[in-house]
């Protein structure tokens, strides 16, 4: 592969993860609160799920998405040859 | 620490494991003088004292003469630490000693401020922070000024890190001044300039090395003061071992509490102080959805776009690094935020629970009045009693409290030991220092490196740089204390306008710059210049000139006004002028892959 062509592999992968990371940082940020007054209705761990999801939920995704993210990003940087050297 | 440079990165951890060790042990040693009859306010000296003094050595021992340790603290802080360091960084005086107040008495519609203050960080690991340490940039407009070339551009996104973050360190020396003159016995405006004193001592001499190392010394300090008087009062009042897992039930059973002391029922009793607040939004129920998602989307943008914070991942050994510390630093900040619902939680209900010892509504006035923790936080003014219908009974309508009290006087409530107030006092000391440090030299580095340095003398040489960021941050640090002495803005009302600040004129500048090589000089200008613009005339127009909120956009969200202007103005312009060179496309390219040179070398 040449490094032209490693390169447009490497921003695509990459771009593909930023909108996948970005996805689910809309859902839990935006989405289920919009929507946190019908999710009250359901409880969960006894609490309100709204209620819920603002307080603990949201923040509980957010702290895994972004390790997540991290760990997929450094694969993407491995596999395509552009990780630094340590 | 000098001596052993190379060695000292690899001893950290234990180097911080004898610190915390030690930090314990002082507890230890306090508890014990209380059981020997010190009295509360010795306690609460020595806690502020002894922890202030901690910081100002470490301070005193990163000193250093080198351009890229002042700067970046020698792109050498290990990942972990660098997250906790950040972590103190974000975490102000208002996250610790406001943020549970505020979910006290704004219930669910506060807890947008949680979301927005933890969310953001996945903006910083997926579009900039990454990038931005592959470009080696010293300061956030170097970034910028490099990026778009030229010294309009450059000095445009000083001029906006410097408004959003002096509006958020006034508030952070406040926040100082307020602590050091309660535990140390101290006119505020003494306390004001005794605080901005130990924020020197940790910044002045090191820069961001001295910075470094005191923040992840005050994150171990303000993480524990925050957790253990939460875990101690769970597991004394029996909600349960790890309280944040378990207060679901406690949730629901304020709401109950809420429907009999009658809520939405009373009418407003007159006659309380200013800054004070009596209980009157339900607890659970969901806020306006429109109101919620706004101020989500500014606090996040704004956490995205706030120099202090993202200038510490530029001190990580690499790209991997500064992502994995992003990581970290939400793990470590979020250690707080999901303690500070279930202690806001907690405190309701010790003061809404008839059937508990410390239910103090629907009790006689007499009584209430004579419980201890009621005198004192009321002579201070923080907390007042005034019975409107002239029953006797406190009514819910009929307390006034500050929303601070929540995390300062719950150890009084639930009647645990003094020691634990001086260690909460030390823990909000170390909170809004770690912040006001950070912003300090984030405003300083900005003036000293991209104004003097890079526009008005480029030729000068290290000493003086040195010297000259030193002498800006002192002279910085000075106007921060004399405007939080004039006391004129509440705390809370101050850092989201820094966030807005921050979004309107800096987010889609930094983030284009990285994600769209098409940017271009005069479309960045343009962002920030307009963006800035129509963020501070709509703050100033709601807030100042009485203007009705367009759509339920108050002053805390004006970052919905210049976010969206800031993109338009930025991309129309973009698109209306000529492409950026070849030179700087290629840049772009190298920006976006982790392998490589940065672009800036290592001392520029």
């Amino acid at each position: 592969m040449t490094d032209a062509s490693q390169r447009v592999e490497h921003w695509t992968r990459t771009k593909r993860l930023m909108i996948i990371t970005l996805f689910l940082w809309v859902v839990f940020s935006f989405v289920v609160h919009w929507f946190a007054g019908a999710l009250n209705a359901f409880s969960f761990m006894g609490f309100p799920l709204g209620f819920y999801m603002a307080a603990q939920g949201s923040e509980v995704i957010f702290v895994v998405v972004i390790f997540w993210f991290a760990w997929a990003q450094h694969k993407i940087d491995s596999e395509t040859g552009f990780a630094e050297e340590e | 620490m000098k001596g052993l440079k190379g060695n000292f990165i690899e001893n950290l951890p234990k180097i911080y494991g004898m610190y915390t060790g030690g930090f314990l042990v002082f507890i230890l040693i306090m508890a014990v003088f209380e059981q020997m009859g010190m009295d509360a306010d010795t306690i609460g000296i020595l806690f502020v004292a002894f922890t202030v003094l901690i910081y100002a050595a470490i301070g005193w021992l990163s000193r250093t003469m080198q351009v890229d340790t002042y700067y970046v603290a020698g792109r050498q802080v290990p990942t972990v630490f660098n997250g906790m360091a950040t972590a103190a960084d974000w975490m102000s005086g208002a996250s610790f000693v406001a943020m549970a107040g505020g979910i006290y008495f704004g219930g669910h519609g506060y807890l947008a401020f949680v979301v927005g203050w933890t969310g953001g960080y996945i903006l910083v690991a997926a579009l900039m922070a990454p990038y931005l340490r592959k470009f080696g940039c010293y300061t956030v407009p170097d970034f910028i000024g490099t990026r778009y070339g030229g010294n309009l551009a450059r000095f445009c996104a000083v001029l906006v890190l410097v408004v959003a973050s002096f509006t958020y360190v006034t508030a952070q020396i406040n926040a100082t001044g307020t602590i050091a003159s309660r535990a140390l016995q101290i006119p505020f405006e003494v306390g004001v300039w005794f605080g901005l004193l130990g924020i020197l001592l940790c910044s002045m001499l090191g820069g961001m090395r001295a910075v470094t190392w005191t923040q992840v010394a005050q994150y171990i300090v303000l993480i524990i003061a925050y957790l253990v008087p939460v875990f101690w009062m769970s597991n004394k009042q029996g909600f349960g071992v790890v309280p944040q897992l378990v207060y679901g039930e406690a949730v629901m059973k304020i709401t109950e509490l809420e429907a009999m002391h009658g809520l939405g029922t009373l009418d407003a009793v007159a006659g309380a102080k200013a800054g004070l607040k009596a209980l009157s939004v339900p607890f659970v129920a969901a806020a306006d959805g429109w109101k919620f998602v706004t101020l989500v989307l500014c606090m996040m943008a704004g956490t995205a776009s706030l120099p202090h914070i993202l200038m510490r991942y530029f001190t990580t050994p690499s790209v991997r690094s500064a992502r994995q510390s992003v990581a970290w630093s939400l793990f470590f900040i979020f250690l707080l935020y999901f303690t500070a619902p279930a202690l806001a939680t907690f405190t309701k209900l010790q003061l809404l629970n008839p059937e508990l010892a410390t239910g103090i509504i629907g009790k006689a006035i007499t009584e209430v009045n004579a419980l201890e923790w009621v005198q004192k936080w009321s002579s201070v003014g923080f907390l007042q009693v005034i019975d409107g219908n002239g029953d006797g009974i406190l009514q819910l309508n009929e307390f006034f409290m500050r929303g601070d009290i929540v995390v300062l006087a719950t150890p009084e409530i639930a009647g645990l030991p003094y020691v634990i107030s001086g260690l909460v006092a030390a823990g909000g000391m170390a909170a809004a220092m770690s912040t006001a440090d950070g912003l300090l030299l984030a405003i300083a580095n900005a003036l000293s490196h991209d104004l003097y340095y890079k526009i008005i003398d480029p030729a000068a040489e290290t000493r003086k740089r040195l010297l000259v960021a030193r002498a800006l941050l002192l002279v910085i640090g000075a106007a921060g204390a004399f405007v939080a002495s004039l006391k004129l803005t509440s705390i809370l009302g101050a850092v989201a306008w820094a966030f807005d600040f921050a979004c309107s004129g800096l987010f889609f500048p930094i983030v284009l710059g990285i994600w769209w090589k098409r940017a271009n000089r005069a479309g960045a200008i343009a962002g920030m210049v307009f963006g800035f613009l129509a963020g501070t005339w709509y703050l100033y127009m709601v807030r100042f000139a009485g203007m009705d909120p367009w759509v339920g956009i108050d002053h805390l969200r004006f970052g919905m006004i210049g976010m969206p202007v800031s993109l338009i103005a930025m991309i129309v312009v973009s698109l209306m002028t000529e492409e950026p060179d070849a030179e700087t496309q290629a840049m772009v390219d190298e920006i976006r892959v982790p392998a490589g040179k940065t672009i800036l070398g290592s001392s520029h």
